[in-house]
Parts: C-alpha cells; structure tokens; sequence
C-alpha cells in the first residue's frame, strides 16, 4: 500500500536493527506508520512517516475530516497518539486525557480527569503546557502538571498505579512527556526558575517503583557520573565533576531541570536528553569565589544514560556558565547520516544558544557546531581543536556577555534572545533528504542581571530583559529552516512573521508540515520550502504535527491553542528599542491574529 | 412607522446619554490622575500623592524615578512570565496596566502579598501568595509605581530610557529589608 524509498528502508533497517532490548510494543507500533504511540514519532525522535499517500502533488486538495474540542483554553503543546483504532488527546492543565474511537466519529470512550491542587498553576514558568501522553503495553502514562506519574488502562481509563515524582511546593512540576523504554518509565522534572535541583528518574512500569534517580547537579553518587568511564569530549569526567564547578552549596538550588524530550537508542541502550539553565538567570551572582566564571555541570548538556542504571556514559556541556537562560533541553534526534564524508552514528541538537551540534551519539565525540540562524552574535564559534584548552567550548564574545557588562547593567543587542533560536518545539528528519526541518525564533534580546534571593517555591530569575525582532533581517520572529546536519549549514529558510513553535513532520509524501503562531498549518516542499497547502485552524499552533492512518486513509492531525512561551511575549507583541518611543506597534501583537482554545483538527485527502 | 421613529430617537438620546457619561467619566479619572500628579510630594527621591499614596515621577524629557525604573526591573523578574512584558497581559493571565486602572493601591498589595484564585468551569487561574518573597515585597511599591505609571498610559513599553540615580535611601531600604527575612 505504502511506496517506500529505498533510502528510507535502508536507513530504517539499518539503524535500529537490534530490537531485542528495547520495549517492543513501542518498537514494532512506532515502526509501523499507520500508528503514533510515543511523542516522538519514534525512539530516534526522528518525527518522519513513511506515510506516502499525501504528498507533493496531492496536498493541495487537503480538506478538515474531523475536529474536537478539548474544553481548555490555555496552551496546548505535543501531540495526539494512535494506538488501533483509538486516538488519545491529552490537554495542558487541569491535564485531561481523552480516548477518541477512530471507528465512531470521534465519539469519546473515556476521559481522565485527575484532580490537582491549583496551586501549582502559577509555579509553572510560561503557562501550564503538558507535551502529552505516552503509550506501552496497553498502558497511557500520564504525567500531570503536580509531577503525579499515573499508569492508566489504555482500553478502560482506569488507572493502575500513581507515583509523586516531586513537590511543587518547592517549585517542582512538570511539563514533558515520559519515556517508556524496556520495563521502565523515565521522567523528568521542571523548574530551574524556581531553584529546583533538576532530575530524570525511572520508574518500574509495571508497579510505579522507583528504579533510579540521576540529579544534574551533586556529587557523583547522585548524579550517576562515574569518575574513570563517564566520558566527556573524549576525556574521563574525573572525580566530582559537578560539585568543583559550583560555588559552596549553590548547586543545591542549581536549577540544571529536565523538561525536554528523550531519544533511546536500543543498539547501545543508551537514553539522551538535555538539562536546563542554572538558576539564578544572574550569572554575577553564580560566579565562582574569586569572582570568574564557574562551569556549573551539569547544567546545559547533552547527557547520555544507560537506560537501566541511569548511569551516564558520556556528557557534553553546551553553554558552560549560562549568561544567557540558554537552556538545554531540545530533542536529540538521532541518525546515520554522512558527516563530513564519513557515514556517522549520530545524534543532532538544535540548541537554544543558536548553534546546531552534531555529535557520535556512541562515543560522545563533537563533530559539528554552528549557527543554524545568522543571527546568532554571542559566540564566534566552538573551539574544534582537539589539542587546544579550549576544545568543545564556545567563545563568548566579550560584547553580549551580561557577566562581563555585570548586574545593573543593560547587555544590549543579544542574539538569540532568551528563548533560544529553536525552544522545545521539535524538528524533524527526512532519510530521503538527509536534512532536517527545524522551526525556530529569530528574536533578539537586551538583558540585565541582578541579585536576587531564593525562597523556596518562589520564582528565582535574577534578570530582566526585552525582546525585538532580529534587527536588519526580515523583520519577522522566526524561520523555518532546512539544515544539512554534516556539514553545518542551511540548506534553505523560510520566514515566517512569528517564532515557528509547532513541531515538524516529514513524509515519505515529500512534504513537510508545520504550524505557525496565527493558527496555520504549512504544508512545505521538503526540497526548497516551497509552500504547497495552509489552512489557518480555529487558535495559534504550539503542539506538533503528527499522521496515521485509519481504514487504509491517511489523516494528519495538529493541536492548536495558542499559549505557553509564546503566549507571554508574543500576545502582547515584541517592542523594538531601536525604533525609538512611540513606535510600539510596528510589530503586531499575536493577540491581533488569533485567540485562545483547544482545538484538535484532523485532515485528509477527500 | 412613527413607533420605530420614536424608538430610534430613544436610542439616539441613550447614546448621547451614555456617550456623555463615558466623557465626563474620563474627564473624571484624567482630573483624578493629574490632581494625584500635581498634590504629589517627594522624599529622598521616592514620590507620594496626597494621601500618601507611592507614586511614580516623569519628568518632561520622559526621565523617571529610580523607583519606577527599579519597578520595571523587578516586574519583569518576577512577574513578567505570567503577566507578560511591560504589564500587558498574556493568553492566560490579566495586564495589570489594565487592572491598575480600577484597582487600589492596598487592593494590589493584598493580592500581591496573599494571592487569589478563580475556580470555574471554563477557567482555573491562581495569583500565588508571594507574601514571603523578598525579590517582590522588597520592592512592591516600586512595582506599583512603575505599573501606575503604565496604567495611567504616562510611560511607554520597555527599558525606560532615563532615569534618575540610586538614592542613598533606596539602598539602605534595600539591605534593611533583605536583612530583616
């Protein structure tokens, strides 16, 4: 029924051939293109279907099959899931999951509604977003805003067993999906705005046992680094490689959360994620005794566990001591492509500090960093000299660092702004390209540090900034992109007047679909960006774009509800300081495009 | 026909009627704002109004007070990320330079400092307490001023371009409150 590419079955067979440990209810469903059972699309995160029946010519003729309605107005992130004939559609806060038939119209077979305290509503940074459900083993794992972990009966609703991940008291909650890998579930944590001490840990999928738990930051017995084999930049981590970072017990309050996606890699059994910024936003005040800067491990890395021990065997910090809330906990998706002339296991990183990294997702070797948006000011680069002191750091230009301005004091002009070139919302890969589809910000920033003092369960920022448009661009606040992975470069961009914060997915059809801020969602060429079909949806897009299929038709599906990050700064508008007083306005507020309200639509071909 | 004359005539004298009220309304709260403006008294470079009121200062080239540059400061570190930027709201929680137009200066400090919830079918929103967070109360009547000001539409979005220095006073204020927790 479906044309395969022969480069995509080739890249298919040979990338996870070794099924063996992994769970094999995600593997053999998320393989099969007529399902969509983890967020992710895959263990790869490679958010690309083999789903060929829409495509280039076709799109164009796209019409709405079906939409639903969540009931809940604030911002609604991630994705459906597919399982048979079921659709599950979950909902941020109060974090409602719904069993849709697929065979009925929709008609909804159950619905989960837990109750949470509401007082966990205003300690989440930026709306209370949830990037939705997993599914294994006939099991929805659902992680709520509150940081309950609860295993629920995928055929009935009900639940199974409940486990507290963390205390939102202190500021910890929960946003992410989970990862369901083997007999596990692997969670993270939210709040490095709140001076939480960031985790991932895993629990017994059957039983909602704890398994292990790994903090980002502490002493090596906590944060699972092994001294002589945890490798970093293909050097031994050595003894306390968190702790000799941090100032006295700054680390305690570190921030360093886990909010982000996970990729598994069932060939090395290795898992991979990304941790956040160090708390507080005020570098100046992070600094080390004699008043340098301070790595602060293991905040703003790359991370790679064994999924049964959480033990890591390498890492690679990005931003060592963050100046900038560049937080690191984009996807990793992982891949063979040709790197540089070499067919490389790798795995690649759009980070929120502009650059885009290609590492060996094996070894932990860095083989790629630059800029996936011009724009990008506050580094002149990586250092890729083995030999030199400096191998694998970014060069801070002196200009955009708020540490060398200092507190009080106004750092004009940074590039990207705090929000990163690319936030959590995920790229995609397409085999048959080789290139990957990244929706990104092209926002710009001021920002100025200040002291701050910690109260448990209160907010912990340390800085204030603005945000504007990338000055002497398009004017526009974000891009779409293609970006070609081994060599570092974009392939094409695409602007778009607002940040693209909708995940991407790449067919087999040749087209690309994203969505945008006022609600479209974009159907593009996968060669040039080409548009080929839009059709603007009842609220602003921040979920992602996902596909299946039911009674052998092909459906695409995307949430809308405008909300989370973009719906702070961008409801209101961006100003921009070089226009001068009185000329707010120029850059028109999201709120003149589009309103609130969950809306699931579902297209297909008539 | 006569009846619909009649009914459009009423209608057109209800709107006059209203039109009229919303005027002499605004006339009221503009003579309100600038009455406050011009009673104001200063103090170590900290403003008040007549009834003792904190109040912002611009002056005519747009130089404002420390305290309501130290206000923008401070809102948009703690409450910028559900408020939005300069106080104009975001998809899920209200602009403030909306509610500073109608609400109290000891309304404002007691939802500050005790928090507020809205539990409905169609919306569940909650103003945390922050009542022991020293980065807010130890600079909550900056964040009033600077929010007043942006209320009363006399301070445009973003980084007020000029200020007035650090008072010695501020700093002592400052430290006394940070020390006093």
């Amino acid at each position: 029924m479906h044309r395969h590419t022969l480069p995509g079955v080739l890249l298919a067979l040979t990338a996870f051939a070794v099924p063996a440990q992994a769970n094999k209810d995600v593997l053999d469903r998320s393989a099969d293109p007529n399902q969509w059972v983890i967020q992710t699309g895959d263990y790869a995160n490679q958010r690309y279907s083999k789903l060929d029946q829409i495509n280039r010519d076709n799109v164009k003729n796209l019409k709405v099959a079906w939409t639903f309605s969540t009931g809940v107005l604030r911002g609604h992130e991630g994705a459906p899931l597919v399982v048979g004939d079921v659709m599950y559609v979950h909902t941020p806060f109060p974090n409602i999951v719904y069993a849709l038939d697929l065979k009925n119209d929709g008609k909804i077979l159950w619905k989960y509604e837990p109750k949470q305290d509401p007082s966990v509503i205003p300690v989440m940074c930026c709306d209370t977003v949830y990037r939705g459900v997993a599914h294994a083993d006939g099991t929805i794992y659902l992680h709520q805003a509150d940081t309950t972990l609860v295993a629920l009966d995928a055929a009935t609703g009900k639940e199974k067993w409940k486990v507290v991940n963390g205390d939102p008291k202190k500021g910890e909650t929960n946003t992410a999906t989970v990862l369901p890998v083997k007999d596990k579930v692997i969670v993270g944590i939210s709040g490095a705005e709140f001076g939480v001490r960031g985790s991932v840990t895993a629990y017994d999928a059957k039983t909602g046992k704890q398994v292990w738990r790994a903090y980002t930051l502490g002493p090596d017995n906590e944060t699972l680094f092994d001294p002589e084999k945890t490798m970093s930049l293909g050097k031994p981590v050595g003894k306390d490689s968190s702790l000799k970072t941090w100032t006295g017990d700054q680390w305690k309050i570190g921030g360093g959360s886990a909010w982000g996606w996970y990729s598994y890699d069932p060939e090395t059994n290795l898992f991979y994620y990304g941790t956040a910024n160090p708390s507080t936003w005020n570098p100046v005040q992070r600094a080390s005794a004699d008043g340098k800067p301070i790595d602060q491990k293991w905040t703003m890395s790359i991370i790679a566990r064994d999924a049964d021990t959480g033990v890591a065997r390498w890492a690679y910090q990005m931003t060592p001591f963050d100046e900038w809330d560049y937080d690191g906990i984009n996807e990793m998706i992982l891949a063979d492509i040709d790197v540089k002339g070499q067919k490389r296991k790798a795995l690649v990183h759009f980070d929120r500090n502009g650059l885009g990294y290609t590492l060996d997702r094996v070894t932990g070797e860095l083989l790629v960093a630059e800029k996936y948006d011009p724009a990008v000011n506050w580094t002149s680069g990586v250092v890729m000299d083995k030999n030199s002191p400096q191998y694998g750091r970014p060069q801070v230009v002196k200009q955009y660092s708020t540490f060398q301005t200092g507190q009080d004091k106004n750092t004009k002009g940074v590039c990207p702004a705090a929000l990163g070139t690319k936030d959590q919302q995920p790229a995609a890969f397409s085999p048959r390209t080789n290139l990957f589809y990244v929706p990104t910000n092209h926002v710009c920033m001021d920002y100025e540090p200040f002291r701050v003092s910690y109260t448990a369960g209160q907010p912990y920022v340390g800085a204030t900034l603005s945000m504007f448009p990338a000055p002497g661009s398009h004017g526009g606040m974000g891009n779409f992109i293609a970006w070609d992975a081994g060599q570092g470069k974009i392939a094409w961009s695409k602007p778009e007047q607002f940040s693209v914060w909708s995940g991407a997915l790449a067919t087999a059809g040749g087209v690309v679909f994203y969505g945008t801020l006022e609600g479209y969602i974009k159907a593009v060429d996968e060669k040039d960006g080409k548009d080929l079909f839009k059709f603007k949806t009842p609220s602003g897009i921040i979920g992602n774009v996902m596909t299946y299929t039911h009674g052998g038709k092909q459906y695409v599906a995307v949430l809308s509800g405008v909300g989370g990050w973009a719906g702070i700064g961008l409801a209101a508008g961006l100003t921009n300081p070089t226009d001068g007083l009185g000329a707010v306005g120029g850059y028109a507020g999201l709120r003149d495009y589009t309103a609130l309200g969950g809306t699931l639509t579902v297209f297909t071909l008539p | 026909m006569g009846l619909l004359v009649k009914q459009i005539g009423f209608v057109l004298v209800l709107l006059a009627a209203l039109t009229a009220l919303a005027i002499s309304q605004t006339v009221a709260q503009t003579e309100k704002k600038e009455a406050a403006q011009t009673d104001k008294k200063e103090k170590d470079g900290k403003w008040e109004t007549a009834d003792g009121t904190p109040t912002y200062n611009i002056g005519s080239d747009g130089t404002v007070d420390w305290y309501t540059f130290s206000g923008f400061r401070r809102y948009h570190s703690e409450c910028h990320v559900c408020h939005g930027p300069d106080g104009e709201g975001s998809s899920y929680a209200p602009g403030l330079i909306q509610s500073l137009k109608t609400m109290s200066y000891a309304d404002f400090m007691a939802v500050v400092a005790s928090g507020r919830e809205v539990i409905r079918a169609d919306k569940q929103s909650k103003m945390p307490a922050l009542g022991d967070n020293p980065n807010v109360m130890c600079y909550i009547d900056d964040i009033y001023v600077y929010l007043k000001a942006r209320a009363d539409g006399v301070l445009p979005r973003g980084r007020p371009a000029k200020r007035i220095e650090k008072p010695a006073t501020a700093e002592q204020t400052e430290k006394a409150c940070f020390g006093a927790r």
